[in-house]
Parts: structure tokens; sequence; C-alpha cells
């Protein structure tokens, strides 16, 4: 294999990879501060791409299926928390795993009622749709590479809106005492929703901005989460920064892993994080 | 009534099943300093905290400010002008200091802005030079100072103050008493808990002594230390 292939194996990997970092940091968050173990967080990124490709049918722009599922899924994601998750703060993981397991198959069977069962593709825009030559008969599409700066903008602004933002501070403190935010006058319940709703959103996002690359599929859903629970574990639960590095690793790990190990590519990210796991069990990162 | 910024009438509160106030009446008026008394397990922080809205009470009435708040949201009660230092301190480990201070930055109820950040950092000196530490790289001393440094960010008019002083060294004690005179000063009313009786009645104005979770005795500093035989009895000093 020569350098431009190998390049452009690890474009695709860091792509795949921020791309998983947009799902896994929103789970991630909602476990480290909240506590709780959103299995429907994958349907999440499923009904973002849905929405694109609905919406960008409807409107014949990817731009304003964006906007317009950006919005619904920041309103999906106060309801969800409003009715359902937030009865689930005080309860035990088994209830936790039940309900949003339960979450998985309504949103599963809506899309089915709402849309169809088909696979359906979504156009790249045209703006973004050619590709940037590397050698003679090898180019990389400017698409990806658009995919991998808008999730690099959207992980930067993740970070300044944590570390450097009071709405941030709140996060961070009511992950480490609840209690004490409230006996500050802070609306911890308030700062929940957003989170929660935020989380919603990027996971949407994801899937929305992944549409015209991976194309949109019943149970999409699933296998995003069972990957990106493994980002989550790996960077270590709470750990928005763990949550980057682990998807990066994973993206680039199971891009290589089917080239170089097709027999194996099932297992590679796998071992890689029973690897990590046996290195630190807590995994890479501690807290937010 | 419109002088009192906190007070509770026949609290009822459980711990799990267990009974733990049987009927408190407990009273603070603006500006005053009262201290709460009672062996460990008599319903201090109990009461404190079903006033605070942390344990919904079974029984009874809270009012702050006035304003009924019984079994309230606890940031409504925060936000009514009441600041909390619990025991155990609870700083944010994973903050630093400066974030530690300004994440609870608040005006009072009245709008006013007393306290800032550099008045905070005036009033505690240490703090100052330790503003982008992480709030768990603070000696036990210097972790009370940031939790009261940043009870008053919120600008507030009662100071709750659970076991200030437990675990400090002597002196640095004796530097957290001079900042609860100090605040007294300024005219926040403080509800003080802690072992060092001599001290919370050099401090406050009354004292209440819980005894299983009833108030047994309510009076004033001096009535209260011209009677060992009732320190004896209720408090085993």
């Amino acid at each position: 294999m020569d350098l431009a292939s190998l390049l452009i194996q690890l474009l695709n990997g860091v792509q795949y990879g921020l791309l998983l970092f947009l799902v896994a940091s929103g789970l991630t968050l909602v476990f480290g501060i909240m506590g709780i173990i959103n299995l429907a967080h994958g349907s999440f990124y499923m009904v973002g791409a849905y929405m694109a490709f609905v919406f960008a049918s409807a409107t014949g722009s990817l731009l304003a299926g964006v906007v317009l599922g950006i919005g619904l899924s920041v309103a999906l994601g106060m309801l969800l928390e409003w009715t359902l998750f937030a009865r689930l703060y005080q309860r035990d993981h088994l209830d936790q795993v039940l309900l949003t397991y339960g979450l998985i198959l309504v949103l599963e069977e809506l899309r089915s009622i709402l849309v169809d069962n088909d696979v359906h593709g979504v156009p790249v825009p045209p703006m973004l749709a050619g590709s940037i030559p590397l050698t003679a008969n090898l180019s990389y599409p400017v698409y990806r590479l658009f995919l991998s700066g808008v999730c690099l903008v959207i992980g930067g602004l993740m970070y300044l809106l944590i570390q450097r933002t009071r709405l941030g501070m709140m996060i961070r403190a009511g992950a480490s005492n609840r209690e004490m935010v409230q006996s500050l006058g802070l609306n911890i319940k308030l700062v929940y929703r957003l989170v929660f709703a935020l989380g919603v959103a990027l996971a949407a996002f994801a899937g929305m901005i992944a549409a015209p690359v991976s194309s949109v599929y019943p149970g999409m859903g699933t296998h995003v989460l069972i990957i990106c629970l493994v980002v989550v574990v790996m960077g270590g639960i709470g750990s928005v920064r763990g949550a980057l590095l682990a998807a990066l690793l994973i993206g680039i790990v199971d891009t290589f892993g089917r080239v170089f190990l097709p027999q194996a590519a099932g297992v590679v990210v796998y071992l890689v994080m029973a690897a990590v796991l046996l290195w630190r069990p807590e995994g890479l990162f501690r807290s937010i | 009534m419109s002088d009192s910024l906190l007070e509770a009438r026949d609290l009822h509160a459980y711990y799990g099943t267990s009974h733990v106030l049987h009927g408190v009446d407990f009273r603070v008026a603006r500006g005053e300093a009262v201290g709460l008394m009672g062996r460990n397990g008599m319903g201090k922080t109990t009461l404190l905290r079903a006033m605070l809205g942390l344990v919904k009470p079974r029984g009874g009435r809270v009012w702050v400010q006035g304003t009924p708040m019984t079994g309230a949201e606890p940031y409504r009660v925060a936000r009514r002008g009441i600041a909390y230092v619990p025991e155990g301190r609870g700083i944010f480990p994973n903050l630093t200091v400066r974030e530690n201070l300004v994440m609870a930055a608040r005006p009072g109820l009245d709008g006013r802005r007393a306290w800032t950040l550099d008045r905070v950092m005036g009033t505690f000196p240490r703090l100052g030079e330790r503003l982008e530490h992480g709030g768990a790289q603070l000696s036990g001393g210097e972790q009370q100072m940031l939790t009261i440094g940043r009870a008053l960010m919120t600008n507030p008019d009662l100071l709750i103050l659970d076991e200030a002083t437990e675990g400090l060294a002597p002196q640095i004690a004796a530097e957290i008493w001079r900042i609860i005179r100090d605040v007294k000063g300024h005219g926040i009313a403080t509800v003080i808990v802690d072992k060092n009786h001599a001290a919370v009645t050099s401090v406050t104005d009354r004292n209440v002594i819980l005894v299983k979770g009833r108030v047994v005795f309510t009076g004033d500093s001096s009535s209260l230390r011209a009677d060992p035989e009732l320190l004896q009895k209720h408090l085993g000093v």
C-alpha cells in the first residue's frame, strides 16, 4: 500500500473517529453528570439522519435540513428529559436500561411509521461535492474533509463551553456535587435539561452530517450506540477529552483493521478496548 | 414576621424511617446570629436541611423572608438570600478556586453586589494566592475559607455554617471565627453549628439547643453561659 492510500485511510479513520466523538460526547456527559446509561442515545443519531433525509428531500437543501433538524432535536431532548429522563436520576441502572431500551423500540417504530423501512441516500451538497486529487488516480472527497472540520470546530466549541463559561462550571460542579450546586441558588435541573438536550442535538447532528456519507437505514442507531459505549468506557465515563481521544483511536483502529485484517475487522476495536481497560481500568481520563 | 429571615414552625422530618425532628420551632431575625446546639444525632443538620429544602419535611411550615417555602426547591430557598456552608464543606474539587467562587456569584435579594471576587480575596488572602489551583489541592482550612467565600459571593442575608471549624488546627479555626465575627459585623445574619460552645456563644445573640429533635432551650448567650448545669445536661460539657 502506498503513502497516498495510507493517507486516505488515515483521513477516513480520523473522520469516523471525530463523528463518533460527536455522538459519544453527549453519551458520556449524560452518563458522567446525571449518572444515566442512555441506550437510546444511538437512536438520536438515527433520528438525526432521517431528519436530514426527510428535510433535505423536502427542501432540496441539506443545510436547511440540518438547521431544522437541530432545532427539532433540541426540542426533542428537552421534551424527553422533562417527561422521562428526569424521573430516572434517582433510579438504579436497571430501570434506566429498561426505559431507554424501550425508547429504542419506540423510536424505531416511529421511524417505520413516519418514513419507511427502506435504505435511502442523501446527496452531498453540490458545493462540497468535489474531490481533492492526491495522486494521478487517487483523490479524497471534499465533503469528508468538511465533515472532519465541522466536528473539530464543534469539539472546540464544546471545550470552550465546558472549560470557559459559567454554564460549563455549573456542569462540572454538578458532576461532583449536585446538592451543593442547588444550595448556591443554581437550578441544577435546568442545567441537566440543557446538557441532555445538548447531547441529543450532538448525536442527531452527527447523524445529519453523516447521512450523505453513510446513507440512512433502519437500525443504524444500534451500531453507533455500541461503538459509542466502547468509546465512553475507554475514554473514562464523564470525560469529554477522554471521549475525543478514545473516539479517534477507535476510528483509526477500526478503519485500518478493515484494511489490514479484514478477517478480524469486527473484533479489533474490542481488543483495543480490552487492552486499554487492562492498562487503565477507569478509562483514559477520570473526570470531565 | 416581616423582620424574620428564616422561620420554621412545628417542623417534622424523617431520616429514612426514623423520626428526627419532632415539631421544631426555629427563627432567625434579620442580622441576628443564632447558635444551634446539641449533641451528635440530635437533629441539627436535619433541621437545617429541612429548612433549606434539601430534606422534605413531613409536617410543619417554613418561611424564608416572609415567603412560604415549605419543601421548596433548594435553589429557590438559596435565591431568597440563604447561603449554606455544609458540614464537610462541599467545595467542587474539579473546579479551580476562581471557578468555585465565580460560579456562585450573584447579586443579593435587594440587588446589592457587596461581595465580589476582589472582596472575597481581600477577606481571604490565602485564596487570592491560590486562585488557579484546583479545589482538591487546598488544605482543610483553605477549603473551609473557600466554602465561606463562595457562600458570600451569593450576597446572602443569612449565612448558615454547619461545623465550619471541625477538624481544623486551632489557629486556622481562630481565623475562621474572626471571619465569622467580621461577617456578622457586616449585618449578615448567621446560624452557627459548632462543637466549640464557648466560641459560639461569644458570637451569637441567641442560642437554641436541640435534644432528640425537640427544642429544649432558647435564650441569649449570657443566660446560657450563666447556666453551666444546662450545658452539662444537654451538651455534655
